[in-house]
């Protein structure tokens, strides 16, 4: 018995893309849906130093949808993604009280918040497991083999897909309408919130939506790669594409590069590890931003490297030597 | 209309009431009175944890105050926002942000550009404007990052001019900038007071306090003086204001020797 499966190209590299589309290339469509939406609003996330509300939110999603469960007795996607809404609010809502009316800073407050949160829904599971028909696996790591299986929408004729892939579409669509209606205020609340107040735009408010704007996200995500992968999903792509470039409309662009890229090479590396495509897509989110930090033009390290052997001090740090010394006199 | 005019004008810019602010439970400024005139450029000096960031923060409504109010033109500043114009501590935000520095100043014309719209032509053409009065119009399409600490300074600078305000409240617009910068931006506040705009600069260093500012706010805590710096910077004053620190005291003896030199 072999720990790796053997390699073959042809049903590795080709089959996915031929006989195996309505499978393998559908779960490609699926995890690059997630990458792109998660990746447009980690961008914000990185920008604000909140990368790990991200985190706290997608774990609170466990008891929100037990207890949505426990309420409503049904399994319906509606009252899941309610409940996970109102536990990601919660969630939220707690990390800000504890923080801001005690002494720890918000690290810490994020660390009790989630876990807690995340550990009554472990429990509720637990003691209601008669009642509560939740696949805890299911919830913790996703179910995107499943997806494909489920049948088809069908509208006057034409075969749009299963539900989640239409969800996740929709999800990708609410989010790029926001990103362009808000992009303005986005941006100088995560530049200078204190300047963006002074202008009269709602700082809370925006913070609020952008932290509702994140539950529905993880909420839709979830269903494909599991609450916690989502996470890399928020970051990893929004990361890479930080040390590309240093412009925000272009780092939104690369950022759904990086979730196309590792959606298809995650479907290629699950096809030929025959492991969990969820899992084999971030294993390679994370080896594209290995790359980009090792080779890119202007960040990388190696690139970097490179410049000072050969004596050339870097343009950037020989501006700020420059303009130092002119501060100086 | 006109009526309403005539009112603006013998309104003052800004008018504090009986302010109080606190952090949890410890005040930091305590009953704050004061009329601010128009036309001048006010300086708001006093020792380090005396509140001068804190008093330009309440005022703008970015920290909740424990009692009083702050008017901005005969209105609560909340709305009267289009008047008044901020530059944050220069430390505050993250310059490695992916933007450029037309990015930035047009940020100034935000709240003017309302919901769901871009930056028109005419808002672009108002934020060259002001990077060239400031002689950063070279550097508008850098990131921001590749800027000297001057440079950086200069396009908050930008920014505020682009906000096209009347009151304008600065924190510290001359920490750690070059002496080009310095003047520069001297020159600018200068520029912007003889067209009647009304702007407050907390500022900590005392020998060009004297020199730069019209009026002079000297708060510790409270507010110890307010008036026209040639009334207000007076050595016993200053003592009030800074209590018994000696390197302070011979900066200030140092400061009204000169003075006594120049007139």
């Amino acid at each position: 018995m072999t720990l790796i499966p053997e390699f073959q190209a042809h049903r590795v590299f080709v089959e996915p893309w031929t006989t195996e589309l309505g499978s393998h290339g559908l779960m490609a469509l699926v995890t690059f849906l997630v990458g792109a939406t998660c990746g447009l609003i980690g961008n914000f996330l990185i920008l604000r130093r909140m990368a790990l509300v991200g985190d706290a939110i997608s774990h609170s999603v466990l008891p929100g949808i037990a207890l949505a469960f426990l309420i409503t007795g049904s399994r319906g996607i509606g009252a899941m993604v309610l409940g996970a809404m109102v536990a990601a609010w919660l969630t939220h809502g707690l990390i800000e009280l504890i923080s801001r009316h005690s002494r720890l800073k918000q690290d810490a407050a994020i660390g009790i918040a989630f876990s807690t949160l995340f550990a009554i829904g472990v429990v509720l599971i637990a003691v209601f497991a008669d009642k509560v028909d939740l696949d805890q696996d299911c919830v913790l790591n996703g179910e995107l083999p499943m997806i494909p299986l489920e049948p088809s929408v069908q509208l006057g004729g034409w075969v749009l897909g299963p539900p989640p892939v239409l969800r996740l579409v929709g999800v990708l669509m609410v989010s790029l309408v926001l990103l362009v209606c808000f992009y303005k205020e986005l941006l100088i609340t995560s530049f200078d919130p204190g300047l963006a107040a002074c202008l009269g735009i709602r700082v809370g408010v925006i913070h609020h939506g952008l932290m509702l704007w994140l539950s529905m996200v993880v909420v839709a995500s979830f269903e494909a790669v599991g609450a916690i992968l989502v996470i890399a999903l928020l970051i990893l792509p929004g990361a890479t594409a930080s040390l590309l470039t240093d412009r925000m409309i272009p780092r939104l662009a690369w950022t759904t590069v990086h979730a196309a890229l590792s959606a298809i090479s995650g479907m290629h590396l699950s096809v030929a590890l025959d492991c969990s495509p969820a899992g084999a897509t971030v294993v390679a989110g994370a080896g594209w931003f290995c790359v980009v930090w090792l080779f890119s033009p202007t960040e990388g390290l190696i690139p970097r490297a490179w410049r000072l052997r050969r004596g050339s001090v870097d343009s950037r740090l020989r501006s700020a030597e420059l303009s130092h010394n002119s501060d100086l006199s | 209309m006109s009526l309403e005019t005539e009112n603006s004008e013998n309104v003052p810019p800004l008018e504090i009431h009986d302010l109080t602010v606190a952090y949890r439970n410890k005040p930091v400024l305590w009953g704050i009175d004061l009329v601010a005139p128009a036309g001048k450029l006010i300086g708001i000096v006093g020792p380090n944890g005396a509140g001068k960031s804190t008093l330009i923060k309440a005022c703008m409504g970015l920290l909740p105050c424990s009692s009083g109010w702050v008017t901005a033109f005969g209105r609560p500043v909340t709305q009267s926002l289009k008047r008044v114009g901020y530059v944050p501590q220069r430390e505050s935000v993250d310059w490695d942000f992916p933007v450029s520095v037309m990015d930035v100043v047009l940020m100034g014309r935000y709240g003017r550009i309302g919901l769901f719209k871009r930056p028109s032509p005419e808002d672009r053409r108002i934020a060259r404007e002001c990077l060239e009065q400031v002689q950063m119009l070279p550097f508008a399409d850098r990131q921001i990052s590749n800027l000297s600490g001057g440079q950086q300074q200069r396009v908050f600078l930008a920014r505020a001019l682009a906000q096209e305000s009347d009151l304008y409240f600065m924190d510290e617009p001359f920490t750690g900038v070059d002496a080009a910068t310095e003047s520069a931006i001297i020159a600018l506040l200068q520029g912007l007071r003889s067209r009647g705009k009304t702007i407050l600069v907390v500022h900590h260093d005392l020998p060009t306090a004297r020199t730069y500012f019209d009026w002079l706010l000297l708060l510790n805590m409270r507010v110890v003086a307010f008036g026209p710096t040639e009334q207000v910077f007076t050595p016993e004053l200053l003592q009030k204001t800074y209590g018994g620190r000696l390197t302070i005291m011979s900066e200030v003896a140092e400061a009204v020797r000169g003075q006594g030199t120049l007139t």
